[in-house]
């Protein structure tokens, strides 16, 4: 039967079953991408029409201080955040591959995620609270001196770096528990013929044959703690002086407070490039379309 | 990926959307229908009072109120303007309307006010002069006035001995801050309970602060308006070169001379620092106990009252007087303004001029809210406040003695914000000197060349 319909067509029913998707993908990406790159050059604050003005906004961009330093703490939250959140997501996928079948503890594991993120900020931004807060009631009463965690400008990004790690950890170790359990179980048994330690199973099976799984949670968290923005927006909202002013938040500060939006859609278009380019070399580097499991 | 192309689609999505909406609406004559917006739930059910009688009175008009919260607010007046579908009169702030002026986006009221002979010698001084553009042009008719004024847990002030009368006629002065400070450092008590004023305070644990300042709200530093624009002003300062200014003056040594001494509450420890502001309001904090004196504005009596508890006796003081040997409080009001592109603007205008009316005001007043324009209305306010317990004369006298100082209306004003806010909390963490607020100031004042 089916090898009687023609590929001539297939065609037609194919572009039909493409239409709703392109429609979709035509009206609320690729059009908003070319109109936010026609507003990057130009001046435009939504009352008046959008006047040209060529690569100013980008020289401007280039001798803002602020932007510099927003892009300085944004890296230092994505260090932080994908850092911390990969070592711990990876030694809890480990601990649960290998030790437990238990759908509870993966339950429990990621529950913080099912909590909306504005919620999650809020309930941490009243814990760490420096005269109310339970958290500093703790370290007062174990004599250390209280801290105040998003207010001064050492501690307010690992802070909210910290906030989101706790919320992510559970769905990235989710993410990376699937990824193991791929692995075929004959090559942890071979490993132990062979007399390997839990250790040495882990850097010399787990790790190599977990790589393309890695590779694309890296990708994928990398991305995301750049998009950083509604912990600051309901905490700090970018300060205290810029020290929590992630590129994001930037964004929409001179977009929708400064109604700058030529500005604004040039700082996007900088982040857009920049993304795009962090992909493509995290992708490179990991060889995430390749695996090592070969036989 | 999909989710960085989201974000700028998100951001770039916005003009393509509103472009892509028009207005619908009928024509005139007939019954019509008038969309009024507002920020202040508190203030909605007054309003939708004034609503129902304006439309007993004239049956063709309708209003219909659309209130959303403050973050919201702007942004959806703003695309509203932009997308043609705005609302026909929205309630108008300072800090916003001159945008609306340069734009053309709102109706001067002049014709209609000399057509109806509308009287605006009726409201409170000054505050129609804020609704004037620099050419003179009227945009909007005042509707309430707010000032500022010192909130305090009566249950701490009475422990310390402190009396409402000593709180009530406290002086200042950016040297040793006077009797203010000597009630400030009394009222601070340490984790030992040690005064701040007695030997052995230990500033590195306190456990009741003198006196807070409202850090978290962004772009509340710039202006200073609940926290030291009342300091500054009884120092003889001044914020711009005159109303619509275009040079600001935090250069001047009588601003900075304030900000000196208010960072150095900081360093004696009977104000938190920076970093232990960021977190639960400074009005929880005061409800909490974590500080005995707070400065904030008369919209905010409602609920400091509404928090009162058995450790929590909630009072008002008036703000100490200056160097100037006068008090000083920041006057600001709001007003209606009506959209330029509005199908009905006579329909508009008989709204705005009802809300701007004794009638209205004085619903207004007996709800409690806020303080009506007009001075009979504000009376009523007054007496409303009292039914429920409240004294609010420590808001009033500052009107009563004529020692208030207009909201500083300039164009740029949120970019103004945006660098004054991070180098006032660069200043109050200690990071940079008072002194580098000249170089912002010449930032500033970049802004209007």
């Amino acid at each position: 039967m089916a090898a009687k319909v023609s590929r001539d067509n297939q065609i037609v029913p194919a572009m039909l079953f493409l239409i709703p998707a392109s429609i979709g993908f035509l009206a609320f990406f690729l059009w908003p991408t070319i109109r936010g790159l026609y507003l990057s050059f130009t001046d435009y604050n939504l009352l008046r029409d959008p006047t040209f003005i060529g690569f100013q906004n980008y020289i401007d961009i280039f001798n803002d201080a602020v932007f510099w330093r927003s892009m300085a703490v944004t890296f230092q939250y994505v260090f932080i955040n994908v850092g911390l959140q990969t070592v711990i997501a990876l030694a809890l996928a480990v601990l649960m591959h290998r030790f437990t079948r238990s759908m509870i503890i993966r339950g429990v594991v990621v529950l913080p995620y099912l909590i909306a993120n504005v919620i999650v900020a809020l309930v941490w931004f009243w814990l760490a609270d420096y005269s109310l807060g339970l958290i500093n009631a703790v370290i007062e009463g174990i004599g250390l001196n209280k801290i105040g965690f998003f207010g001064s400008e050492a501690w307010a990004m690992p802070t909210i770096a910290f906030v989101n790690v706790w919320r992510h950890v559970g769905y990235t170790a989710l993410l990376l528990f699937a990824g193991l359990q791929a692995i075929p179980r004959d090559v942890y048994e071979a490993a132990e013929v062979d007399g390997a330690g839990e250790f040495r199973v882990f850097r010399s099976v787990t790790l190599p044959l977990l790589r393309p799984i890695l590779a694309f949670v890296l990708v994928v968290t990398v991305v995301g703690s750049f998009q950083i923005f509604d912990t600051i927006a309901v905490t700090t909202g970018g300060g205290p002086v810029d020290a929590t002013r992630a590129i994001n938040f930037y964004i929409f500060e001179r977009a929708f407070e400064r109604f700058d939006f030529g500005y604004a859609s040039a700082l996007a278009v900088i982040l857009m490039i920049l993304l795009a380019t962090i992909a493509l070399i995290q992708n490179r580097l990991l060889r995430a379309n390749e695996s090592d499991m070969e036989r | 990926m999909t989710k960085a192309l989201a974000g700028i689609a998100a951001l770039a999505a916005v003009p393509l959307v509103l472009a892509g909406c028009s207005a619908g609406s009928t024509d005139a004559d007939g019954p019509v229908e008038i969309k009024y917006s507002l920020w202040d739930a508190n203030q909605m059910p007054a309003y939708q009072q004034c609503a129902d009688d304006f439309h007993a009175a004239n049956p063709d008009i309708t209003i219909s109120i659309d209130q959303s919260g403050w973050e919201d607010y702007w942004q959806k007046i703003n695309t509203g303007l932009v997308s043609g579908n705005s609302a026909d009169v929205f309630t108008s702030h300072l800090a916003y309307y001159p945008e609306f002026v340069l734009n053309d986006q709102i109706l001067p009221l002049d014709d209609y006010i000399a057509a109806d002979g509308v009287d605006t010698s009726i409201y409170q001084d000054g505050l129609v002069d804020l609704w004037k553009s620099p050419e003179g042009v009227q945009y909007g008719l005042p509707k309430d006035f707010d000032t500022i004024a010192l909130f305090y847990n009566q249950q701490l002030t009475d422990a310390a001995g402190v009396t409402a009368e000593q709180l009530g006629s406290l002086d200042w002065n950016p040297k040793d801050g006077g009797t203010y400070e000597d009630v400030i450092a009394h009222l601070t008590v340490d984790k030992n309970g040690v005064r701040g004023d007695e030997a052995g305070f230990d500033k590195n644990n306190v456990k009741t602060y003198g006196i807070w300042f409202e850090a978290s709200n962004a772009g509340a530093l710039g202006d200073g308006q609940t926290q030291w624009s009342y300091l500054a002003a009884a120092n003889g300062w001044e914020a711009t070169d005159g109303p619509w200014g275009s040079s600001y003056n935090f250069d001047a040594p009588e601003f900075q001379d304030t900000i000196t001494w208010w960072h150095s509450l900081i360093e004696k420890g009977y104000m938190p620092s920076l970093a232990a502001q960021t977190g639960i309001s400074w009005s929880d904090q005061l409800t909490a106990g974590s500080v005995a004196l707070a400065s904030n504005g008369s919209w905010m009596t409602g609920y400091v009252f509404g928090a009162t508890t058995d450790s929590f006796t909630p009072a008002v003081a008036p703000t100490p007087t200056g160097p100037t040997g006068e008090r000083a409080s920041m006057f600001n009001g709001l007003a209606d303004n009506i959209w330029a592109g509005t199908k009905h603007p006579e329909e508009a205008w008989e709204w705005v001029k009802y809300m701007g009316s004794l009638e209205c005001q004085s619903v207004v007043a007996d709800a409690a809210v806020v303080f009506p324009a007009i001075p009979e209305a504000t009376d009523a306010a007054v007496e409303a406040f009292a039914a429920n317990g409240v004294d609010v004369s420590a808001f009033t006298v500052q009107v009563e003695e004529g020692t208030t100082f207009l909201f500083p209306i300039t164009d740029h004003k949120s970019d103004v914000n945006a660098l004054m806010t991070p180098a006032m909390e660069a200043v109050m963490s200690g990071k940079e000197p008072v002194s580098s607020l000249t170089a912002v100031n010449d930032q500033v004042n970049a802004l209007f060349k």
